[in-house]
């Protein structure tokens, strides 16, 4: 790790970091851009980790999707992870690229960079300076622009874990399987005592520049049409050959809906079993 | 003849090597013998004037050995690509250059050839190149090139290459008579063929005996030698081309000579190394060929009873930059329109446009589901108008059983009379209505709503003119040891052609089908042939093989009744062994008898001393090899048809939008479709599948997205969506219906195309059926469908007629 | 762009296991995993198609999990182990005159390959995907090839394929139990 640092150091914005490689080695395939190095880490092995404990999942820089979606204690703790990863391209993909490594990649249509942004979460950065924990609100500054700086290498995502009492929703809506989504929801809803929606937060995927997360619990309370209304004016989409910007908004506010029931129905089943 | 194997399933020959890896493909002949690799400087613009072209930077690149642009041609190597196919219509054909000569007319057109170590190094160097370029206004779409605001060529001010008119009857009398009238557009984007594994080339020159071999991943071996052979200066005997495995073609490459088929030879002349290009997956995007864009207007005049009494088409076909192939597809579209119908009179008038964007040529269909598209939703039209059933319409318009052959009137692709040989349609009809239960369909589609859910159902009739010649070739030859050598002229991309020929000799001439051996493709083996497309290659090189195993057969019979002292007819041919009908005893093996037909007989094997037996002293007042006759069992045999024979087939599908997503989904897509004899019944149905699935992802999901500047958006396969297994029903119904060919020797009509045909006419018709207004574009997506909603919802969409608001 | 190049790139020892044997070649760093299979081993049966990962004709086994050798660089997985189609066949044996695997087997009865070129990119799949789970539903089996396209077959042949693959595998299993 410290060859990692301090190559990074060193080489600084004519480096790129190497580990999946699922969204870098295309760009660099296409010539689309030629960095003069890359520091290849998937020699770390000490970072290929994922730990869950009471207070969420910490992933490591190594661990490749595939492993996070199949970690049973991770997705006891934190069950957006394997509800979004599931949708992540297709499991060949997932064999090799990283969560950590989707998230630098501040993708805002990457299913992980909505996931930290809505549970909250957080990501190590490690320099040769030291080390520092960015939070998700202040990791994701643009599309495909993060808060790392070129001799900083991403070490650990650190994902907080579903709040008791509550459930956890991932839908999305894409062309082909695998594909980038037109539009997603995750979405995280808290039941108080009485069963009663005391808390319904959405991130949104592909309808923004940075991930975009809101608090929808008043607007559930006055029912699911200004549930969709309040996604629709919340969300920022941009036309594509794919789809309208006004298609993805109106998806907006239909997967609202279908990831705020999913979720209070996981929710009231959690509850139940509880 | 006992038919064992025609009509059977087998299982495939090609399959044990592919399987394991052990498939040849271009890119893996020569792996490790160090030939030299190419990349290319490929135009950036849509429409420039080049300058200066400066590659000493590139130069510099250790392991780059040469760099050509177009002054490094010579003779016919520097001047225009071919006109393949002109026409007298095309009035304005236009080719380009191998290497781009002052000016680009596309994205993606070839400016400079860099030959290096390797294909990373010769990408380095490629970058390093500096072209100056003066932009110039880019042309884009058929609108633009119809305004002419700018010239795609500076001579061609108006931007059309061809205008063309057909007439059978009289239009305009017909229309003025006719008791309804319909008038409206129609629009299909593009698409294309994106087969799996692109065009790739290598090359050996071979200098002491000067001569050059090509393996080229392309769909007309012959075809391509006979380029390289005249724009290289060479002996057409002193080029081979041969077409190893390929991976896919769907039309994209018949098209030839690409400028890399005759670049890559001429760098291995040059530099007296092998030479190898495999394209990438961006290159071909922009620099292969699409299909598909056509601007359609329609008028219609019908009876009450929907039977049509005039047609007046006339349409825009987008040809791209180029012109090379010629006006096949726009040809295929005006003839085929008129599917399996005898509309009273019919015209169809097209312009073919010139735009700063790839060249068309054929994929798939070829124009033909652009125009069944055309007269499909003219159908639909007629029946919404009358208040009629959509099936019902559709028969009141067929040609009859008892007409056939039906003339009708027109000048189809192959220069010869639209003549249809066989079919029936109306049993077609009654079949796949069958299929999808048509008449029960608004009993269903009332239950689906009482459950809030939309479904919709679509019918598409098409007749593909299939077999075009103007010949294909077969050679079989009987080894001594009784194996049978067939080599035929056109090429393989999956069709399972090894299979299928084989299984057609082994009936014909009475071997085990695992004696039979088949080369594809390869111009050592076979020298005149025209190339696998236009659904041609079992009723072409099929027929071709049946006669050559005809004539190996009676020779067999010959040398074997002279060996056996019996008249030949009294012999007969089975697993392998000429025997006396009904005394296998007096038997010889066919090798043998391969033997015994060369006077020439040392006895290098078993066999050859075997055959000693059978040897009969020399007659000395006679020649050894008689008058009209040729050493060996073998024998060349070509199939030269007067016209194509006409397959026909009907499709339809079950879709359902969803409410609140405006996604698409086929629940259930059936297809009826007849292509006479069928020689394996397990690769027609794999055809079918796969050209249902391209018909689907034509109509649903593939377009090629240009800006403005001529740039394509989606060149890569993140935004040109091919579909998963996911995006396409899981099981296709498929019947089948057999009115054999009477144009040759075993029935047989092309099944190639049969699947992706009418897709797009019929999922138009079935999304019409569900949201009550019309559908008059394709493709179709659930953002446009979302769009289309919105405006009808707005009341800028009119509904169908008889359905409510 | 790309600074010209000067000097010759570095080369970098790749040594893998590559179907049972050990194989190594000296490469570039920039050299991907599917062109050091196809130029430098010469296990041509790996095929590239895109490059951007979406095809999956390259799909070969990396320590048993499918995986897109046209997105790998050779040198960062040296040490580790590759199965490509080539190393799928095995020994003829009693129960498998061909040596063909059951997932190969499969495809070549059920006619799921027409030109071939997507095909060992589904053979490596599969096989994985069997190992994970021998008895699919045909959902699950859909769900198993969802990631690799074919333009040929359209598709159903390679799912009746991936279930009689299971079958086969399965009387294969229950033979050797016997």
């Amino acid at each position: 790790m410290p060859e990692a640092t301090a190559a990074l150091a060193e080489l600084g914005p004519s480096a790129k970091v190497l580990a999946g490689g699922q969204s870098l080695v295309p760009v660099l395939a296409m010539r689309l851009a030629a960095p003069a190095h890359l520091v290849d880490i998937n020699g770390l092995g000490e970072l290929d980790t994922v730990v869950a404990d009471a207070g969420g999942v910490t992933v490591g820089a190594l661990a490749r999707h595939s492993r996070v979606e199949h970690d049973a204690a991770a997705n006891r703790t934190q069950p957006l992870l394997a509800q979004a990863l599931r949708l992540v391209a297709h499991p060949t993909i997932r064999n090799r690229g990283t969560t950590v490594g989707s998230l630098a990649h501040a993708d805002p249509a990457g299913e992980m960079t909505t996931v930290l942004a809505l549970c909250g979460g957080s990501v190590t950065a490690a320099s040769t300076d030291g080390r520092r924990v960015i939070a998700a609100a202040d990791f994701f500054l643009g599309p495909l622009e993060s808060a790392l700086r070129p001799d900083e290498l991403a070490t650990h995502a650190y994902f907080p874990a579903l709040p008791r009492r509550s459930g956890s929703a991932f839908v999305e809506i894409a062309r082909r399987n695998g594909d980038y989504a037109l539009c997603g929801v995750g979405a995280i809803a808290e039941l108080d005592e009485l069963g009663v929606v005391r808390s319904l937060r959405c991130g949104y995927l592909s309808v923004s520049d940075t991930p975009l997360v809101l608090d929808l619990t008043r607007e559930w309370e006055a029912g699911e049409g200004t549930v969709a209304t309040r996604a629709r004016d919340g969300v920022d989409p941009q036309s594509d050959l794919h789809a309208t910007a006004d298609y993805r908004r109106h998806l907006a506010g239909v997967l609202t809906v279908r990831a705020a029931r999913q979720a209070i129905s996981a929710a009231r089943q959690a509850v139940g079993a509880a | 003849m006992v038919t064992r194997y025609i009509g059977a399933p087998v299982r495939r020959v090609e399959d044990l090597r592919l399987i394991t890896g052990n498939g040849r493909y271009t890119d893996d002949i020569g792996i490790g013998t160090g030939a030299l690799e190419v990349a290319f400087v490929r135009s950036p613009h849509a429409h420039a004037d080049i300058g200066e072209i400066d590659v000493t930077r590139a130069l510099d690149v250790p392991g780059v050995m040469a760099i050509y642009t177009h002054e490094d041609l010579e003779d016919a190597a520097a001047e225009p690509l071919p006109v393949l196919i002109p026409h007298p219509s095309m009035h304005a054909p236009r080719t380009g250059y191998a290497l781009a000569k002052d000016v680009v007319h596309h994205v993606g057109e070839p400016i400079a050839m860099v030959v290096a170590e390797s294909r990373s190094l010769a990408e380095d160097a490629a970058a390093l190149i500096d072209v100056e370029y003066r932009r110039l206004p880019a042309v884009v779409g058929i609108p633009a090139a119809r305004a002419a605001d700018h010239a795609v060529h500076r001579d061609i001010p108006d931007n059309i290459a061809a205008h063309l008119v057909q007439q059978v009857g009289d239009v305009d009398a017909g229309m003025d008579a006719a008791p309804h009238r319909l008038s409206f557009d129609l629009t299909i984007e593009r698409s294309c063929s994106m087969p799996l594994e692109g065009k790739a080339v290598h090359a050996r020159w071979d200098p002491d005996d000067r001569s050059l071999r090509v393996y080229s991943s392309t769909q007309t071996a012959t075809s391509v030698r006979a380029a390289i052979a005249a724009k290289l200066g060479l002996p057409l005997p002193k080029v081979e081309v041969i077409a190893p495995d390929v991976g896919g073609g769907f039309g994209v490459k018949i098209m030839h000579p690409w400028p890399e088929e005759i670049l890559v030879p001429m760098a291995a002349m040059r530099l007296g190394r092998p030479v190898k290009w495999t394209e990438d997956r961006r290159e071909h995007f922009i620099s292969s060929a699409h299909e598909r864009g056509q601007e359609h207007h329609i008028d219609v005049g019908f009876d009450d009873a929907g039977k049509i009494l005039a047609l007046d088409v006339s349409f825009w076909h987008d040809n791209g930059a180029y012109t090379p192939y010629g006006i096949i597809c726009p040809i295929v579209t005006s003839t085929q329109l008129l599917g399996p119908y005898k509309p009273g009179a019919y015209r169809v008038e097209f312009h073919s446009v010139y735009t700063t964007t790839v060249i068309v040529t054929p994929y798939r269909g070829a124009g033909r589901p652009q125009g069944v598209f055309a007269m499909e939703r003219t159908m639909d039209r007629i029946a919404e108008t009358l208040g009629l059933d959509r099936a019902q319409v559709r028969a009141v318009n067929f040609i009859q059983p008892d007409e056939f052959p039906y003339d009708q009137g027109l000048i189809f692709q192959d220069g010869r009379p639209l003549i249809y040989d066989s079919g029936n349609y109306p049993a077609q009809l009654d079949m796949i209505k069958d299929m999808i239960g048509w008449d029960e369909f608004p009993a269903l589609k009332a239950e689906a709503a009482r459950q809030g859910r939309r479904i919709g159902i679509g019918l598409g009739c098409y007749v593909e003119g299939t077999g075009p010649g103007p010949y294909e070739g077969a050679h079989i030859q009987v080894l001594t040891d009784g194996s049978v050598e067939v080599a035929i002229g056109l090429t393989s991309q999956g069709q399972g052609h090894q299979t299928v020929f084989a299984q057609i000799v082994a009936d014909e001439l009475g071997v085990p089908f695992e004696s039979v051996r088949v080369t594809t493709g390869d111009t050592r083996r076979f020298g005149y042939a025209v190339g696998t497309f236009a659904s041609r290659a079992a009723v072409m090189s099929g027929s071709a093989v049946a006669l050559a195993a005809r004539a190996v057969r009676a020779k067999a019979l010959r040398v074997a009744s002279d060996a056996l002292e019996c008249a030949a007819t009294d012999l007969e041919i089975t697993a392998g062994v000429v025997a006396v009908k009904g005394n296998p005893t007096a038997s010889i093996p066919l090798g043998q008898v391969a033997v015994l037909s060369n006077p020439l007989r040392y006895a290098f094997d078993e066999a050859a001393k075997a055959a000693t037996q059978f040897a009969r002293p020399a007659d000395p007042s006679t020649s050894p090899v008689a008058e009209g006759e040729s050493p060996g069992l073998e024998s060349s045999d070509y199939y030269s048809p007067p016209r194509s024979t006409f397959a026909s087939g009907m499709h339809a599908a079950i879709i359902e939008i969803d409410d609140d997503t405006s996604e698409i989904t086929i629940n259930r897509y059936c297809v009826v479709h007849d292509c006479g004899t069928l020689i394996n019944p397990m690769i027609v149905r794999g055809q079918v599948h796969g050209g249902v699935v391209q018909g689907i992802a034509g109509a649903l999901y593939e377009t090629l997205a240009y800006d403005e500047h001529g740039q394509l958006l989606n060149a890569s396969f993140m935004d040109f969506l091919m579909p998963y297994v996911t995006e396409v029903p899981p099981r296709f119904e498929i019947g089948h219906q057999e009115t054999p060919s009477p144009l040759n020797p075993l029935g047989i009509k092309g099944a190639g195309e049969a699947g992706v045909i009418p897709v797009s006419a019929v999922i138009a018709a079935a999304v019409e059926d569900a949201m009550g207004f019309r559908i008059d574009a394709m493709p179709l997506n659930p953002s446009r469908l979302f769009d289309l909603r919105r405006d009808f919802d707005a009341g800028r969409l009119e509904p169908l007629k008889g359905r409510p608001e | 762009m790309t600074e010209p190049t000067e000097q010759r790139e570095s080369l970098h020892e790749v040594k893998l296991t590559v179907n049972g044997g050990t194989r190594s070649a000296t490469v570039t760093a920039r050299r991907t995993l599917s062109d050091f299979l196809r130029h430098d081993l010469g296990l041509t049966g790996t095929h590239v198609g895109c490059e951007h990962g979406v095809c999956g004709a390259c799909t070969v086994l990396l320590d048993d999990a499918p995986v897109r050798s046209c997105l790998i660089f050779a040198v960062s997985v040296s040490g580790q182990r590759v199965t490509t189609v080539e190393g799928l066949a095995g020994e003829p044996e009693a129960g498998r005159p061909s040596g063909l695997s059951p997932v190969q087997q499969a495809f070549h009865e059920c006619h799921a390959l027409q030109c071939g070129f997507c095909t060992p990119g589904f053979l490596t799949t599969v096989t994985a995907c069997l190992a994970a789970n021998p008895a699919p539903t045909r959902d699950q089996a859909v769900e198993m090839i969802a990631g690799n396209l074919c333009r040929c077959t359209g598709y159903q042949n390679i799912v009746d394929a991936v279930l009689r693959a299971a079958e086969l595998q399965s009387a294969e299993v229950q033979g050797r139990q016997k």
